[in-house]
């Protein structure tokens, strides 16, 4: 779809002085390359689901559940690996946390399709940004940015194609991990500790809410978000737990001042089999204490 | 039009004006490596560059006016963005790109008054040495597929001769860097030792995943420039052995000061 940008008007806009935003670059050169450009009016949508009378768009894959987690020494994002298309599994290995820059990571949830597209034009706008300017955006300034690329799915939000990004990143200034999130219309939102999105979340952020201590190391805050989506597949039919038989296991992504590392399936593995292996013995997960032990 | 200026007169001036404009600047060279391709140009100004990223795998480095090359920089990583995000990263080439320069610089200099007084070199890392791939671009869209080393601004072709005798393929870093330093320093050319602080350094590694470019500065360079000097006479052995063992290579190598002359 879409010209071959070769032509001389392209170039003539290539060549005028502008800003760094490569969105921005788009929308006045070649709009229809934009996510928001595409219809997203009621004829354009597919049927509801055969009798559901849901939702349009409810048949569409959907991304499901992601947690996030601070730690003494930055931040963690952890999804699961299923997208759910109304009642069918669409896909059980979609990745859905990416690294977005050298020290921040993004999560989607809902539309999968818009999600993914989301996430590609949110990758090449901070690293647009930073080859025009020769630095990076700062933690703040990312999550804005990106916070006005959902408000620009607005209109299909309305219509029922809802994405959902969850932001994590490393801020270099204040030398620690912080998390963001956002509502359809492009509220943005800082969380504090820990943070989850998605139809599985409500499960996931009890769970964490038991879990989660202030300065945990980097294991330990992997193992909570593990338990954390664990509790969310248990409960919630759209979220995937661990798929031991096929190796299929959560994508962990860890931001702290080295920068961005995504977790080898095996790495991933080992945490997940874990916390299977302790629910074979507890399968409600860990106990916490009835009250908090007094020294 | 009070008088009448032939084409080729009007054409003429252009270039000499461009050709002086340029002259007027340092010059700058880009040179391959074992493990990828370097870039040095004299640049007093750590934050006014005169090399830059373009694309994960490819880098744009330019002599001549500021503002003018920046401009052309600006419109690439446009360009190049535009293309991955249209398509895939990987359909984003340094052909492409030069391709695309020769057409912008073409056109600018045949239908404006003024032309760029620039010169540019799109370079791309390959899998291997001889897979790296460099255009050089000048003021009137002339375009020439460079190998091994280029030279570029007013003395190009002299700063090239210095390269040719010290260049040969697999050059370490160091090497590299001491090639181009030798070249850049060559008698005219500068106004005596070069140092760190004078040097804009940048190379496109190969073995870097996903984006190769990373600037080489402060600390990292006074170590590359003092093995660079130090092991001048050890290069020098190097490349003699180098040569003794492709010497049909190198014969093989087309002259870089041939695609000068528009």
């Amino acid at each position: 779809m879409g010209a071959d940008y070769l032509g001389g008007q392209f170039t003539a806009a290539c060549l005028k002085v502008g800003t760094s935003s490569f969105a921005d670059f788009l929308a006045g050169s070649a709009p229809d390359l934009l996510p928001g450009a595409r219809p997203t009016g009621p004829a354009a949508l597919p049927a509801a689901g055969p009798g559901a009378g849901g939702p349009p768009g409810a048949d569409l894959p959907h991304g499901t559940t992601i947690v996030a987690a601070d730690f003494a020494g930055g931040v963690i994002m952890t999804g699961d690996r299923r997208s759910t298309a109304g009642s069918m599994i669409a896909q059980r290995d979609i990745e859905k946390v990416f690294r977005s820059d050298d020290f921040s990571c993004v999560g989607i949830s809902g539309v999968a399709g818009l999600g993914l597209e989301l996430v590609r034009l949110f990758q090449l706008e901070l690293e647009h940004y930073e080859k025009l300017e020769g630095r990076t955006l700062s933690l703040e300034g990312k999550a804005n940015r990106l916070a006005a690329f959902v408000r620009g799915n607005l209109g299909g939000a309305m219509q029922g194609l809802v994405v959902v990004p969850l932001f994590a990143g490393y801020d270099e200034e204040i030398g620690k991990g912080r998390i963001f999130s956002y509502d359809a219309a492009g509220g943005r939102y800082e969380e504090h500790k820990y943070y989850s999105i998605g139809s599985g979340s409500v499960f996931a952020r009890g769970s964490l809410k038991k879990l989660y201590t202030e300065g945990m190391a980097e294991g330990a805050a992997i193992t909570v978000c593990m338990q954390a989506l664990y509790d969310a597949a248990d409960d919630d039919s759209a979220t995937g737990g661990p798929d031991l038989t096929r190796r299929i296991y959560p994508v962990v992504a860890v931001v702290t001042e080295d920068g961005f590392r995504r977790l080898t399936d095996d790495e991933a593995g080992e945490y997940a089999q874990a916390v299977v292996a302790e629910r074979m013995e507890s399968p409600g997960g860990p106990i916490a204490p009835l009250r908090q032990a007094t020294t | 039009m009070p008088f009448y200026v032939s084409p080729e007169q009007a054409m003429k001036d252009k270039a000499d004006y461009a050709r002086k404009g340029i002259a007027r600047g340092r010059n700058s060279v880009v040179v391959t490596y074992d493990e990828g391709i370097l870039f040095v140009a004299p640049n007093p100004s750590s934050a006014l560059h005169k090399v830059s990223e373009i694309y994960d795998r490819i880098a744009f480095a330019a002599v001549g006016r500021y503002n003018e090359y920046e401009n052309l920089r600006v419109a690439g990583v446009r360009f190049a963005d535009t293309r991955g995000y249209q398509y895939a990263r990987e359909d984003v080439t340094a052909r492409g790109l030069a391709n695309w320069y020769a057409q912008v610089l073409g056109s600018i200099f045949t239908e404006s008054n003024k032309p760029y007084e620039v010169e540019i070199v799109v370079a791309e890392v390959g899998d291997a040495q001889d897979a790296d791939q460099m255009y050089r671009i000048t003021f009137d869209g002339s375009v020439a597929d460079e190998h091994g080393f280029v030279a570029m601004g007013g003395q190009a072709e002299q700063v090239a001769r210095v390269l040719k005798e010290r260049y040969a393929a697999s050059l370490t870093i160091d090497a590299a860097l001491g090639a181009a330093i030798a070249a850049l320093s060559s008698p005219g050319n500068s106004d005596g030792e070069i140092n760190a602080t004078q040097l804009e350094v940048a190379v496109l590694a190969r073995g870097r995943a996903h984006r190769a470019f990373r600037r080489i500065r402060g600390a990292r360079l006074e170590e590359l420039l003092g093995q660079a000097r130090s092991g001048g006479g050890g290069a020098k052995a190097a490349k003699d052995t180098e040569a003794a063992g492709s010497g049909a290579d190198d014969a093989a190598q087309p002259s870089p000061g041939d695609g000068t002359a528009p």
